[in-house]
Protein backbone atom coordinates (compact mmCIF):
# COMPACT_ATOMS: atom_id res chain seq x y z
CA UNK A 1 0.00 0.00 0.00
CA UNK A 2 2.75 2.50 1.16
CA UNK A 3 4.51 1.54 -2.13
CA UNK A 4 1.73 2.50 -4.29
CA UNK A 5 1.23 5.63 -2.12
CA UNK A 6 4.88 6.72 -2.72
CA UNK A 7 4.53 5.78 -6.80
CA UNK A 8 1.41 8.55 -6.47
CA UNK A 9 3.33 11.01 -4.95
CA UNK A 10 6.50 10.42 -7.34
CA UNK A 11 4.15 10.60 -10.33
CA UNK A 12 2.07 13.87 -9.28
CA UNK A 13 4.16 15.64 -7.69
CA UNK A 14 8.27 15.17 -7.36
CA UNK A 15 8.48 13.63 -11.31
CA UNK A 16 5.36 15.51 -12.78
CA UNK A 17 5.55 14.56 -15.93
CA UNK A 18 4.73 18.45 -17.00
CA UNK A 19 6.72 20.60 -15.15
CA UNK A 20 10.03 18.28 -14.00
CA UNK A 21 10.35 15.66 -17.26
CA UNK A 22 8.88 18.44 -19.73
CA UNK A 23 6.38 15.97 -21.63
CA UNK A 24 2.94 16.82 -22.82
CA UNK A 25 3.57 20.33 -23.30
CA UNK A 26 1.56 20.75 -26.06
CA UNK A 27 -1.81 20.05 -24.54
CA UNK A 28 -0.58 22.47 -21.21
CA UNK A 29 -0.16 25.36 -23.40
CA UNK A 30 -2.69 24.70 -26.13
CA UNK A 31 -5.55 24.06 -23.64
CA UNK A 32 -4.92 26.30 -20.79
CA UNK A 33 -6.75 29.31 -21.77
CA UNK A 34 -10.12 28.81 -19.84
CA UNK A 35 -10.57 26.63 -16.72
CA UNK A 36 -13.59 24.79 -18.03
CA UNK A 37 -11.40 23.86 -21.04
CA UNK A 38 -8.66 22.56 -18.83
CA UNK A 39 -11.23 20.55 -16.64
CA UNK A 40 -12.78 18.86 -19.60
CA UNK A 41 -8.99 18.34 -21.34
CA UNK A 42 -7.77 17.36 -17.58
CA UNK A 43 -10.68 14.45 -17.46
CA UNK A 44 -10.32 12.96 -20.78
CA UNK A 45 -6.38 12.60 -20.53
CA UNK A 46 -6.97 11.47 -16.67
CA UNK A 47 -9.00 8.92 -18.21
CA UNK A 48 -7.17 7.72 -21.53
CA UNK A 49 -3.56 7.93 -19.79
CA UNK A 50 -4.95 5.43 -16.89
CA UNK A 51 -6.42 3.24 -19.73
CA UNK A 52 -3.75 3.38 -22.13
CA UNK A 53 -1.18 2.96 -19.11
CA UNK A 54 -3.13 -0.26 -18.21
CA UNK A 55 -3.71 -1.88 -21.67
CA UNK A 56 0.33 -0.79 -22.33
CA UNK A 57 1.47 -3.12 -19.47
CA UNK A 58 -1.20 -5.87 -20.22
CA UNK A 59 0.36 -5.76 -24.07
CA UNK A 60 3.65 -5.56 -22.63
CA UNK A 61 3.04 -8.56 -20.24
CA UNK A 62 1.04 -11.64 -22.36
CA UNK A 63 1.93 -10.47 -25.60
CA UNK A 64 5.85 -8.87 -25.97
CA UNK A 65 7.13 -10.55 -23.51
CA UNK A 66 6.08 -14.51 -23.68
CA UNK A 67 7.22 -14.23 -27.85
CA UNK A 68 10.27 -11.72 -26.72
CA UNK A 69 9.18 -8.94 -28.95
CA UNK A 70 9.96 -6.41 -26.52
CA UNK A 71 11.52 -4.53 -29.56
CA UNK A 72 8.11 -3.90 -30.77
CA UNK A 73 6.99 -1.88 -27.60
CA UNK A 74 7.03 1.21 -29.07
CA UNK A 75 4.69 0.47 -32.15
CA UNK A 76 2.33 -1.68 -30.26
CA UNK A 77 1.76 0.94 -27.12
CA UNK A 78 1.42 3.89 -30.36
CA UNK A 79 -1.41 1.24 -31.51
CA UNK A 80 -2.72 0.95 -28.22
CA UNK A 81 -2.64 4.54 -27.64
CA UNK A 82 -4.69 5.60 -30.64
CA UNK A 83 -7.41 2.36 -29.97
CA UNK A 84 -8.27 4.09 -26.17
CA UNK A 85 -8.41 7.41 -27.43
CA UNK A 86 -10.70 6.69 -30.25
CA UNK A 87 -12.65 5.23 -27.34
CA UNK A 88 -12.67 7.91 -25.35
CA UNK A 89 -13.58 10.07 -28.53
CA UNK A 90 -16.89 8.13 -29.43
CA UNK A 91 -17.37 7.71 -25.58
CA UNK A 92 -17.41 11.67 -24.89
CA UNK A 93 -19.43 12.48 -28.23
CA UNK A 94 -22.64 10.14 -27.27
CA UNK A 95 -22.03 11.29 -23.11
CA UNK A 96 -21.37 15.03 -23.98
CA UNK A 97 -21.82 16.20 -26.79
CA UNK A 98 -21.43 20.24 -25.34
CA UNK A 99 -17.59 18.45 -24.21
CA UNK A 100 -17.17 17.11 -27.02
CA UNK A 101 -17.30 20.57 -28.81
CA UNK A 102 -15.36 21.62 -26.22
CA UNK A 103 -12.52 19.49 -26.79
CA UNK A 104 -12.83 19.53 -30.13
CA UNK A 105 -9.21 19.19 -31.72
CA UNK A 106 -7.26 18.35 -28.34
CA UNK A 107 -9.00 15.12 -28.01
CA UNK A 108 -7.51 13.23 -30.96
CA UNK A 109 -4.43 15.17 -30.49
CA UNK A 110 -4.52 12.90 -27.02
CA UNK A 111 -3.15 10.41 -29.40
CA UNK A 112 -0.04 12.87 -30.02
CA UNK A 113 0.68 13.69 -26.63
CA UNK A 114 4.39 12.28 -25.29
CA UNK A 115 2.97 12.13 -22.08
CA UNK A 116 0.71 9.50 -22.83
CA UNK A 117 3.17 7.30 -24.64
CA UNK A 118 5.76 8.53 -22.04
CA UNK A 119 3.99 6.86 -19.39
CA UNK A 120 3.43 3.68 -21.41
CA UNK A 121 7.28 3.31 -21.74
CA UNK A 122 8.55 4.46 -18.59
CA UNK A 123 6.15 1.81 -17.08
CA UNK A 124 7.42 -1.07 -18.73
CA UNK A 125 10.89 -0.19 -17.94
CA UNK A 126 11.02 -0.54 -14.57
CA UNK A 127 11.54 -4.53 -14.44
CA UNK A 128 9.48 -5.20 -11.33
CA UNK A 129 6.29 -3.56 -13.01
CA UNK A 130 2.67 -5.01 -12.02
CA UNK A 131 -0.96 -4.08 -12.68
CA UNK A 132 -1.14 -2.32 -9.97
CA UNK A 133 2.24 -0.34 -10.38
CA UNK A 134 1.02 0.14 -13.80
CA UNK A 135 -2.49 1.52 -13.13
CA UNK A 136 -0.84 3.76 -10.38
CA UNK A 137 1.68 5.24 -12.30
CA UNK A 138 -0.76 5.77 -15.18
CA UNK A 139 -3.58 7.05 -12.98
CA UNK A 140 -0.67 9.66 -10.98
CA UNK A 141 0.96 10.95 -13.94
CA UNK A 142 -3.15 11.83 -15.37
CA UNK A 143 -3.54 13.54 -12.27
CA UNK A 144 -0.61 15.22 -11.84
CA UNK A 145 -1.07 16.55 -15.45
CA UNK A 146 -4.47 17.71 -14.65
CA UNK A 147 -3.00 19.50 -11.53
CA UNK A 148 -0.58 21.16 -13.31
CA UNK A 149 -3.24 22.05 -16.45
CA UNK A 150 -5.93 23.14 -13.99
CA UNK A 151 -3.90 25.52 -11.94
CA UNK A 152 -2.15 27.10 -14.93
CA UNK A 153 -5.42 27.71 -16.33
CA UNK A 154 -6.35 29.63 -13.75
CA UNK A 155 -3.31 31.28 -13.15
CA UNK A 156 -3.89 32.26 -16.93
CA UNK A 157 -7.18 33.48 -16.88
CA UNK A 158 -6.01 36.15 -14.40
CA UNK A 159 -2.88 37.15 -16.79
CA UNK A 160 -5.56 37.99 -19.31
CA UNK A 161 -6.87 40.37 -17.40
CA UNK A 162 -3.61 41.47 -16.21
CA UNK A 163 -1.54 44.54 -17.26
CA UNK A 164 1.04 42.59 -18.76
CA UNK A 165 3.81 44.70 -20.90
CA UNK A 166 3.60 44.92 -24.80
CA UNK A 167 5.98 42.82 -25.53
CA UNK A 168 5.62 39.39 -23.10
CA UNK A 169 1.52 39.79 -24.01
CA UNK A 170 0.12 36.23 -25.43
CA UNK A 171 2.48 32.83 -25.24
CA UNK A 172 5.02 34.68 -23.93
CA UNK A 173 3.62 35.56 -20.86
CA UNK A 174 2.22 31.76 -20.57
CA UNK A 175 6.06 30.61 -21.30
CA UNK A 176 7.35 32.04 -18.70
CA UNK A 177 4.72 31.22 -15.71
CA UNK A 178 5.14 27.98 -17.10
CA UNK A 179 8.92 28.51 -16.40
CA UNK A 180 8.15 29.88 -12.79
CA UNK A 181 5.68 26.82 -12.33
CA UNK A 182 8.74 24.29 -12.90
CA UNK A 183 11.31 26.07 -10.57
CA UNK A 184 8.61 26.08 -7.84
CA UNK A 185 7.84 22.32 -8.40
CA UNK A 186 12.05 21.65 -8.34
CA UNK A 187 10.71 22.15 -4.83
CA UNK A 188 9.50 19.00 -3.99
CA UNK A 189 12.58 17.17 -5.50
CA UNK A 190 13.44 15.92 -2.15
CA UNK A 191 10.96 14.50 -1.14
CA UNK A 192 10.62 10.84 -2.09
CA UNK A 193 13.95 8.83 -4.18
CA UNK A 194 12.56 6.41 -6.35
CA UNK B 1 12.66 -16.10 -40.00
CA UNK B 2 9.85 -17.48 -37.71
CA UNK B 3 10.80 -14.69 -34.93
CA UNK B 4 9.74 -12.30 -38.26
CA UNK B 5 7.02 -14.44 -38.68
CA UNK B 6 5.87 -14.07 -35.22
CA UNK B 7 6.45 -10.22 -34.64
CA UNK B 8 4.25 -9.66 -37.59
CA UNK B 9 1.47 -11.77 -36.10
CA UNK B 10 1.75 -10.86 -33.11
CA UNK B 11 1.12 -7.01 -34.33
CA UNK B 12 -1.52 -8.39 -36.93
CA UNK B 13 -3.64 -10.14 -34.02
CA UNK B 14 -3.37 -6.84 -31.82
CA UNK B 15 -4.79 -4.53 -34.65
CA UNK B 16 -7.64 -7.15 -35.45
CA UNK B 17 -8.52 -7.48 -31.64
CA UNK B 18 -8.29 -3.36 -31.69
CA UNK B 19 -10.44 -3.39 -34.68
CA UNK B 20 -12.85 -5.12 -33.17
CA UNK B 21 -13.07 -3.59 -30.38
CA UNK B 22 -13.36 -0.05 -32.04
CA UNK B 23 -16.16 -1.51 -34.30
CA UNK B 24 -18.24 -2.60 -31.70
CA UNK B 25 -17.80 0.92 -29.70
CA UNK B 26 -18.83 2.51 -32.82
CA UNK B 27 -21.93 0.60 -32.95
CA UNK B 28 -22.79 0.71 -29.73
CA UNK B 29 -21.91 4.72 -28.72
CA UNK B 30 -23.37 6.02 -32.32
CA UNK B 31 -24.84 9.33 -32.17
CA UNK B 32 -27.89 9.99 -34.25
CA UNK B 33 -28.16 13.82 -35.32
CA UNK B 34 -26.41 16.11 -33.25
CA UNK B 35 -27.58 16.53 -30.17
CA UNK B 36 -26.23 19.76 -29.67
CA UNK B 37 -28.98 21.25 -31.74
CA UNK B 38 -31.35 19.66 -29.74
CA UNK B 39 -29.66 21.73 -26.42
CA UNK B 40 -30.06 25.00 -28.72
CA UNK B 41 -33.14 24.38 -29.44
CA UNK B 42 -34.93 23.89 -26.46
CA UNK B 43 -33.06 26.86 -25.01
CA UNK B 44 -34.64 29.29 -28.19
CA UNK B 45 -38.62 30.38 -26.83
CA UNK B 46 -40.26 28.39 -30.50
CA UNK B 47 -41.85 31.45 -31.00
CA UNK B 48 -41.27 30.43 -35.17
CA UNK B 49 -40.97 34.49 -35.94
CA UNK B 50 -37.83 34.50 -38.50
CA UNK B 51 -36.36 37.88 -36.97
CA UNK B 52 -33.21 35.96 -36.56
CA UNK B 53 -33.15 35.47 -40.55
CA UNK B 54 -33.96 31.49 -40.75
CA UNK B 55 -37.25 30.33 -41.56
CA UNK B 56 -37.97 28.88 -37.59
CA UNK B 57 -36.17 28.25 -34.28
CA UNK B 58 -35.00 25.11 -35.11
CA UNK B 59 -32.79 25.89 -38.76
CA UNK B 60 -31.67 28.59 -36.51
CA UNK B 61 -30.61 26.41 -33.95
CA UNK B 62 -28.92 24.20 -36.78
CA UNK B 63 -27.26 27.40 -37.70
CA UNK B 64 -25.79 28.05 -34.19
CA UNK B 65 -24.07 24.74 -33.78
CA UNK B 66 -22.18 25.40 -37.16
CA UNK B 67 -20.59 28.32 -36.25
CA UNK B 68 -22.89 31.46 -36.39
CA UNK B 69 -24.15 34.11 -34.13
CA UNK B 70 -26.21 33.24 -30.87
CA UNK B 71 -27.32 36.89 -30.65
CA UNK B 72 -30.03 37.37 -33.06
CA UNK B 73 -33.25 36.30 -31.06
CA UNK B 74 -34.75 39.14 -29.96
CA UNK B 75 -38.08 37.66 -28.30
CA UNK B 76 -35.31 35.44 -26.21
CA UNK B 77 -33.94 38.22 -25.31
CA UNK B 78 -30.63 38.37 -23.17
CA UNK B 79 -31.48 35.95 -21.09
CA UNK B 80 -31.34 33.76 -24.01
CA UNK B 81 -28.15 34.84 -24.79
CA UNK B 82 -26.61 34.72 -21.50
CA UNK B 83 -28.20 30.47 -21.53
CA UNK B 84 -26.80 29.95 -25.13
CA UNK B 85 -23.35 31.49 -23.89
CA UNK B 86 -23.36 29.19 -21.00
CA UNK B 87 -24.15 26.03 -23.55
CA UNK B 88 -22.02 26.58 -26.08
CA UNK B 89 -18.96 27.55 -23.89
CA UNK B 90 -19.06 31.57 -26.54
CA UNK B 91 -18.81 35.09 -24.88
CA UNK B 92 -21.96 36.77 -23.98
CA UNK B 93 -22.85 38.95 -26.68
CA UNK B 94 -25.35 42.18 -27.15
CA UNK B 95 -28.39 41.41 -27.94
CA UNK B 96 -28.55 42.13 -32.25
CA UNK B 97 -31.58 43.18 -33.70
CA UNK B 98 -31.42 45.77 -36.13
CA UNK B 99 -34.95 46.89 -36.69
CA UNK B 100 -35.64 48.39 -32.91
CA UNK B 101 -34.30 51.86 -32.18
CA UNK B 102 -33.47 51.17 -28.57
CA UNK B 103 -32.55 47.24 -27.49
CA UNK B 104 -33.08 48.27 -23.92
CA UNK B 105 -36.78 49.23 -24.37
CA UNK B 106 -39.30 46.59 -24.49
CA UNK B 107 -41.73 46.87 -26.55
CA UNK B 108 -45.33 45.74 -26.91
CA UNK B 109 -47.91 45.28 -29.98
CA UNK B 110 -51.02 47.84 -29.74
CA UNK B 111 -54.13 47.77 -31.61
CA UNK B 112 -55.80 50.66 -32.27
CA UNK B 113 -59.21 49.39 -31.75
CA UNK B 114 -61.57 51.91 -33.22
CA UNK B 115 -59.71 51.30 -36.78
CA UNK B 116 -59.58 47.50 -36.59
CA UNK B 117 -62.21 45.85 -39.22
CA UNK B 118 -61.60 42.59 -37.47
CA UNK B 119 -59.36 40.64 -40.49
CA UNK B 120 -58.16 38.37 -38.53
CA UNK B 121 -54.18 38.42 -40.16
CA UNK B 122 -52.74 39.77 -37.54
CA UNK B 123 -54.13 36.58 -35.47
CA UNK B 124 -52.43 34.34 -37.66
CA UNK B 125 -48.85 36.13 -37.80
CA UNK B 126 -48.76 36.00 -34.08
CA UNK B 127 -46.28 33.36 -33.35
CA UNK B 128 -47.13 33.32 -29.65
CA UNK B 129 -51.14 33.51 -29.74
CA UNK B 130 -51.27 36.88 -28.21
CA UNK B 131 -53.69 38.34 -30.30
CA UNK B 132 -57.65 38.00 -29.48
CA UNK B 133 -60.32 38.67 -31.49
CA UNK B 134 -62.55 36.76 -33.91
CA UNK B 135 -63.25 37.22 -37.81
CA UNK B 136 -65.18 40.99 -38.09
CA UNK B 137 -65.01 41.38 -34.40
CA UNK B 138 -62.19 43.77 -33.17
CA UNK B 139 -58.93 42.69 -32.33
CA UNK B 140 -57.19 43.50 -29.17
CA UNK B 141 -53.44 42.56 -27.54
CA UNK B 142 -53.00 40.52 -24.86
CA UNK B 143 -50.10 42.56 -23.19
CA UNK B 144 -48.55 40.10 -21.04
CA UNK B 145 -48.03 37.65 -23.91
CA UNK B 146 -46.63 39.85 -26.49
CA UNK B 147 -42.99 39.67 -27.14
CA UNK B 148 -42.72 42.52 -28.87
CA UNK B 149 -41.82 40.44 -32.27
CA UNK B 150 -43.31 43.17 -34.94
CA UNK B 151 -44.43 40.34 -36.68
CA UNK B 152 -48.42 41.59 -36.35
CA UNK B 153 -47.61 45.17 -38.25
CA UNK B 154 -46.84 44.66 -41.39
CA UNK B 155 -49.98 41.84 -42.25
CA UNK B 156 -52.31 44.34 -40.98
CA UNK B 157 -54.89 46.08 -44.16
CA UNK B 158 -55.21 49.56 -42.39
CA UNK B 159 -52.13 49.67 -40.21
CA UNK B 160 -53.98 49.99 -37.22
CA UNK B 161 -51.25 47.89 -34.72
CA UNK B 162 -48.31 50.40 -33.29
CA UNK B 163 -45.12 48.87 -31.48
CA UNK B 164 -45.48 51.06 -28.11
CA UNK B 165 -43.32 51.21 -25.28
CA UNK B 166 -44.62 48.50 -22.56
CA UNK B 167 -46.16 50.88 -20.06
CA UNK B 168 -44.12 51.27 -16.96
CA UNK B 169 -46.65 49.65 -13.53
CA UNK B 170 -45.89 50.07 -10.27
CA UNK B 171 -44.36 46.79 -10.53
CA UNK B 172 -41.67 47.70 -12.99
CA UNK B 173 -40.84 51.04 -12.28
CA UNK B 174 -36.83 51.87 -11.18
CA UNK B 175 -34.77 54.92 -11.14
CA UNK B 176 -32.86 56.30 -14.00
CA UNK B 177 -29.64 54.84 -14.02
CA UNK B 178 -27.32 58.07 -13.61
CA UNK B 179 -25.99 59.82 -16.78
CA UNK B 180 -22.27 58.76 -16.52
CA UNK B 181 -20.17 58.62 -20.43
CA UNK B 182 -21.95 57.69 -22.40
CA UNK B 183 -25.04 58.26 -22.05
CA UNK B 184 -25.22 61.79 -23.32
CA UNK B 185 -24.61 62.15 -26.76
CA UNK B 186 -21.92 64.86 -26.31
CA UNK B 187 -19.88 62.06 -24.16
CA UNK B 188 -19.99 59.35 -26.50
CA UNK B 189 -16.76 57.97 -26.91
CA UNK B 190 -16.52 58.18 -30.67
CA UNK B 191 -17.72 61.85 -30.34
CA UNK B 192 -15.48 63.42 -27.85
CA UNK B 193 -12.52 61.52 -29.58
CA UNK B 194 -9.98 60.42 -26.97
Amino acid sequence: MTEYLLILISAVLVNNFVLVQFLGLCPFMGVSNKVETAMGMSLATTFVLTLSSVLAYLTWAYILVPFELQYLRTISFILVIAVAVQFTEMFVKKASPLLYRVLGVFLPLITSNCAVLGVALLNVRQSDATFMSSLTYGLGAALGFSLVLILFAAMRERIAVADVPEAFRGPSIGLITAGLMSLAFMGFSGLIKL
Amino acid sequence: MSTVLIAIAALLGLAALFGAVLGYASEKFKVEGDPIVEQIDALLPQTQCGQCGHPGCRPYAESIANGEEHNLCPPGGETTVEALSELLGREVLPLDNEGAEDASVERVAYIREDECIGCTKCIQACPVDAILGAAKQMHTVIADECTGCDLCVDPCPVDCIDMIERPTTLATWTWDRPAGIGRRPEQRIDLVNL
